[in-house]
């Protein structure tokens, strides 16, 4: 018997525009101590599904069966759950420190959870905790245990929260992205915990993530989402050789593979629908690259194939037989090595002073004598982890930054020597695109204004051809010119994105800093993002400053890789050496952590052994 | 801890300086002649000259506001031009009774507008929210001295008319004499403090719980299994808490102000009902004296805020 199985799980969250369909007849069974996946992009139902499923969604309406050790919870009175809930199901969230209550000592916060569900002195309650805390490598966890969750990083939040989800050993734990706000490294230490804690427990461990890459090495079984409906369900390793589904074809392609340095992702279409209504047809169709006319109008049957992989389609996902062959994207030879710098920047420190009460100062070194050259044409990878430096270094070669010490020139130029008018000249010559495409842009100006205000500033041009301008660079990074009258709020994510570096490319720069560019993106269309920017790099010959935490988009993208420690530049080499020959040891252990999807074989073994009508309750209705 | 409050002590003996020097400098611009005032209206030209130097008004202001305040200093805030009293001891006096009614107040609004607040935001959308939500609409609305009219037209008033006393209309009893007295004079000058800002109260518990509710922190307890109550009120609450003690701090200095118009409706001798004499009367060491005790109140709850705040929140510390 599975540990849980759910069987045609329908949740319904009512909302002020209509019911979102958060799950439409969503089935999946978990066996014991297996590492059970769930993959898709981010407003697929994954979270919903979970919290739906322990109870935590009190507004949702829930129709379908879970059954927990073959008891339907569902069904059960509210107290029972509670007494599953953290006892029998323990849950780890997502982001570790607004999950913990930043009033409460940790200690008192996983003591708190024994109290609920069993009759224990404080005593003992506090060796347990402080015995557990030492199990998933919290140091000196006696003295720790009364710390407060602010005083503790990101990483030892986590730490803290799988502790805590632990403490009562319970049978199935739920991750809900346990790592995804975690520096690589970390989440590396935090994903082997799991992994550790869950073979020495026994542990069965349902995992929700959008990393296809940590799934492919952790998961046993993996379940892929989208828009709230289960689209493919198999084995991992089968799943990643070859998927059944287009969709999951399309992720798999999308996503920067361990050997694809610079070769055009290929991006998945479109964008996510709204949960709001439910199409007809297939969910994926209007995304579907190999959707027919049936796939609109009739909705998808459920296939089962000899490996027991199962696919909601009309089809089996096959690559296509013609790849489109892109020329690559190496920029010209001549460019490289007639070493014209973009930027030359030698010795920079930068240190902050703060005071601290009264009197004694504290500095923070955030840059310690950091070199570094950008060539004419090139793509330099600026990769580290959080607050190593990156975002500060970027803020001093834009000149929004003043370096405490050392030289930044700008085309040759050093751009502390220059007089206020040359100063604004050249801040026209270095444009940022920021990582986060809804707070960097103004919510309540247009569009157009947004991208014609570097023209404005700079006083280029005619309001009228400051306008043509604007519908031009709209065009070229892929947005409806007749779009420049709207919000950014009535753009995705990825449109934004577009906005900004629209709005980046209006002076012509000569270099384009894009930090963390597409952290904030879903693989499809982080992969759609990507390709523009190559594609922008080619026909104008760009020079990018790439900032990303991501090692397979550094390494898809970059020419060059500049790692970056504690403020410090350690190592930097061309892509290929970097991955190859590693020399420093922080980059050894950067390398390390990240995971990349296996390559696809594209070769399918298994065969199609059954197709049955599958309907939601509303297609039935 | 003793540098943090040598720092907010020294911060408010600054802020009560600039306050005196402010106010003193304002009398000084302002028309009308105090002389005349205590003198009144058949006085000679003479007489008058004799008062202002009796008061040292005919000196330059520099020197009067030098005088004044190494007076202050030593705790001596000058006579009062109506009754030549002297105003600490007239302040002093009256302390008791706006304190009585700030505190007592504060008490009963906390008492009722929490307890609505958490209701509300527990059952949000529900009946239950939406008897808060009349509440708060009916409290906020209504001024003050309405509120307090028909307070005493209903609990005193119409139970005279039916030929007994249920509480009385105003008036103010000793506390150290008799508690029970003091709590039953001050009833309903409580009552009407505490229904307006027992509204305001609501509707802060209300929003800052809802949104409390909705944090990430507040899905681990349940996911822990704890049952609702401890969720709401373990979990809820304290992070509710710190802007429940903020918001009251600046309640509690502005109160004296406020507190002015109840004092009236009851017929209560304090601070509040000086301060309206003394400006009818031109009375400027009284008035000066009690916006100096005002300033006072504001820089007292200012650390007491944040000493709470501290005691409440570990990342402040
Ligand atoms: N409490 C809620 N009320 C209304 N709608 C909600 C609620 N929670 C989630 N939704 C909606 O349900 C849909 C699925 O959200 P969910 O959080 O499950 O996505 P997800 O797959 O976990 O995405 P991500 O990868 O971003 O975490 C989204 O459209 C979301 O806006
Ligand atoms: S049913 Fe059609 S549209 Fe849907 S995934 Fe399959 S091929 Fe694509
Ligand atoms: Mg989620």
């Amino acid at each position: 018997m599975p540990l849980i199985e759910a069987r045609n799980v329908t949740i319904r969250i009512p909302t002020e525009d209509g019911g979102i369909h958060a799950a439409n007849s969503v089935s999946f069974s978990v066996e014991e101590g297996e590492l059970f996946g769930i993959a898709g992009e981010s407003g697929s139902g994954k979270s919903v599904l979970m919290q739906a499923i322990a109870g935590l969604l009190p507004g949702a309406e829930i129709e379908g069966e879970v059954l927990f050790n073959g008891r339907d919870m569902l069904t059960m009175s509210e107290a029972e759950r509670r007494a599953l809930r953290g006892a029998q199901i323990g849950m780890i969230f997502q982001d570790p420190l607004s999950s913990l209550h930043p009033f409460y000592t940790i200690g008192s916060q996983i003591a708190e959870m024994i109290h609920a569900h069993e009759k224990v002195d404080k005593a003992e309650a506090r060796r347990r905790v402080v015995e557990m805390l030492e199990r998933v490598g919290i140091a000196e966890a006696d003295k720790r245990y009364d710390a407060y969750p602010h005083e503790f990083s990101g990483g030892m939040r986590q730490r803290v929260m799988i502790a805590m989800a632990l403490i009562l050993r319970p049978p199935l734990i739920i991750a809900d992205e346990p790592t995804t706000a975690l520096d690589v490294t970390v989440q590396a230490q935090i994903v082997e915990l799991l992994d550790e804690m869950r073979r020495s427990f026994g542990t069965t461990v349902i995992m929700i993530t959008h990393d296809l890459g940590l799934l492919s090495s952790v998961a046993d079984h993996v379940m892929v989402m989208y828009a709230g409906t289960r689209l493919e369900i198999g084995a991992t390793e089968a799943l990643f050789a070859m998927p059944a589904h287009p969709y999951t074809l399309g992720l798999l392609r999308s996503s920067p593979a361990a050997d694809s340095n610079g070769s055009p992702l290929i991006p998945i279409a479109g964008k996510p629908p709204s949960l709001l209504a439910r199409p007809r047809g297939c969910v994926f169709a209007p995304r579907c690259a190999q959707a027919s006319d049936l796939c609109h109008t009739t909705p998808p049957p459920l296939r089962r194939y000899s490996d027991a992989t199962e696919a909601l389609c009309h089809f089996t996902a096959s690559l296509p037989e013609d790849e489109p062959v892109t020329e690559q994207t190496t920029p010209p030879a001549a460019s490289r090595t007639s070493a014209r710098y973009v930027v030359e920047a030698s010795g920079l420190s930068l240190t902050y002073r703060s005071k601290k009460g009264f009197g004694r100062a504290v500095e923070n070194h955030v840059l310690k004598g950091v070199d570094l050259t950008v060539r004419k044409g090139e793509t330099l990878g600026l990769v580290g982890e959080s607050g190593c430096g990156k975002s500060t270094l970027a803020r001093v070669l834009a000149g929004l930054a003043v370096p405490t010490d050392g030289e930044v020139k700008i085309q040759g130029e050093p751009i502390a020597s220059l007089t206020a008018a040359r100063w604004r000249e050249m801040r026209r010559r270095v444009q940022m695109v920021f990582q986060d495409p809804f707070g960097s842009l103004n919510p309540r100006r247009r569009v157009g204004a947004i991208i014609s205000d570097p023209m404005r500033i700079h006083n280029i041009g005619t309001a009228a051809s400051r306008k043509a301008r604007v519908q031009e660079l709209m065009e070229t990074v892929g947005l409806n010119p007749e779009h420049f009258n709207r919000f950014p709020s009535e753009f995705s994510g990825g449109q934004r994105q577009r906005i900004g570096i629209a709005r980046a490319l209006a002076l012509e720069p000569a270099l384009i800093i894009l930090d963390e560019p597409v952290s904030a993106l879903d693989v499809s269309i982080q992969a759609q993002i990507l390709n523009l920017l190559q594609a922008l790099q080619r026909d104008l010959g760009l020079t990018y400053l790439f900032i990303s935490h991501d090692l397979s988009v550094v390494r898809h993208i970059c020419d060059r890789i500049a790692v970056m420690d504690k403020g410090q530049i350690v190592e930097s080499s061309t892509s290929e050496q970097l991955f190859r020959a590693p020399a420093h040891p922080f980059t050894r252990e950067l390398l390390g952590a990240t995971h990349h999807p296996p390559a696809l074989t594209g070769v399918d073994t298994r065969h199609l052994i059954s197709e049955t009508p599958f309907m939601t309750q509303e297609a039935q209705a | 801890m003793i540098a943090f409050l040598t720092r907010r002590l020294s911060f408010g003996v600054l802020v009560l300086f600039t306050l005196s020097a402010f106010v003193f400098l304002l009398f000084y611009v302002a028309p009308g002649d105090p002389a005349r005032m205590i003198a009144g209206e058949k006085a000679t030209a003479q007489q008058l000259a004799q008062i202002r130097e009796n008061l040292g008004l005919d000196r330059p202001i520099l020197v009067q506001y030098a005088s004044f305040l190494g007076d202050a200093l030593r705790g001596d805030l000058g006579f009062s031009y109506r009754n030549q009293q002297p105003v600490v001891d007239l302040i002093v006096r009256r302390i008791p009774v706006t304190v009585s009614l700030v505190l007592g107040g504060v008490v009963v609004w906390l008492a009722i507008g929490i307890p609505i607040g958490i209701m509300s935001a527990r059952f949000a959308g529900g009946l239950r929210d939406r008897l808060g939500q009349v509440f708060i609409l009916i409290g906020l609305s209504f001024p003050t001295f309405v509120l307090g009219m028909l307070a005493l037209y209903t609990l005193y008033f119409l139970p005279r008319k039916n030929g007994f006393v249920l509480f009385p209309p105003g008036g103010y009893a000793p506390l150290l004499d008799d508690p029970l007295k003091w709590a039953w004079h001050l009833t309903l000058p409580w009552l009407t403090l505490a229904l307006v800002t027992a509204a305001i109260y609501a509707r802060l518990t209300r929003g800052q719980l809802l949104s409390v509710l909705g944090e990430d922190y507040i899905r681990t307890a349940r996911a822990k299994g704890l049952s609702e109550r401890c969720v709401v009120y373990k979990h809820g609450m304290r992070a509710t808490l710190t802007a429940l003690v903020t918001q009251l701090g600046a309640d509690i200095a502005v109160m004296l102000g406020g507190v002015i118009v109840i004092e009236q409706v009851y017929g209560l001798q304090g601070v509040g009902s000086m301060a309206v004499q003394a400006v009818r009367n031109q009375d400027r060491p009284i008035i000066i004296g009690v916006v100096l005790l005002g300033g006072l109140f504001i820089v007292i709850s200012n650390i007491l805020v944040d000493l709470l705040y501290a005691a409440l929140d570990p990342r402040t510390r």
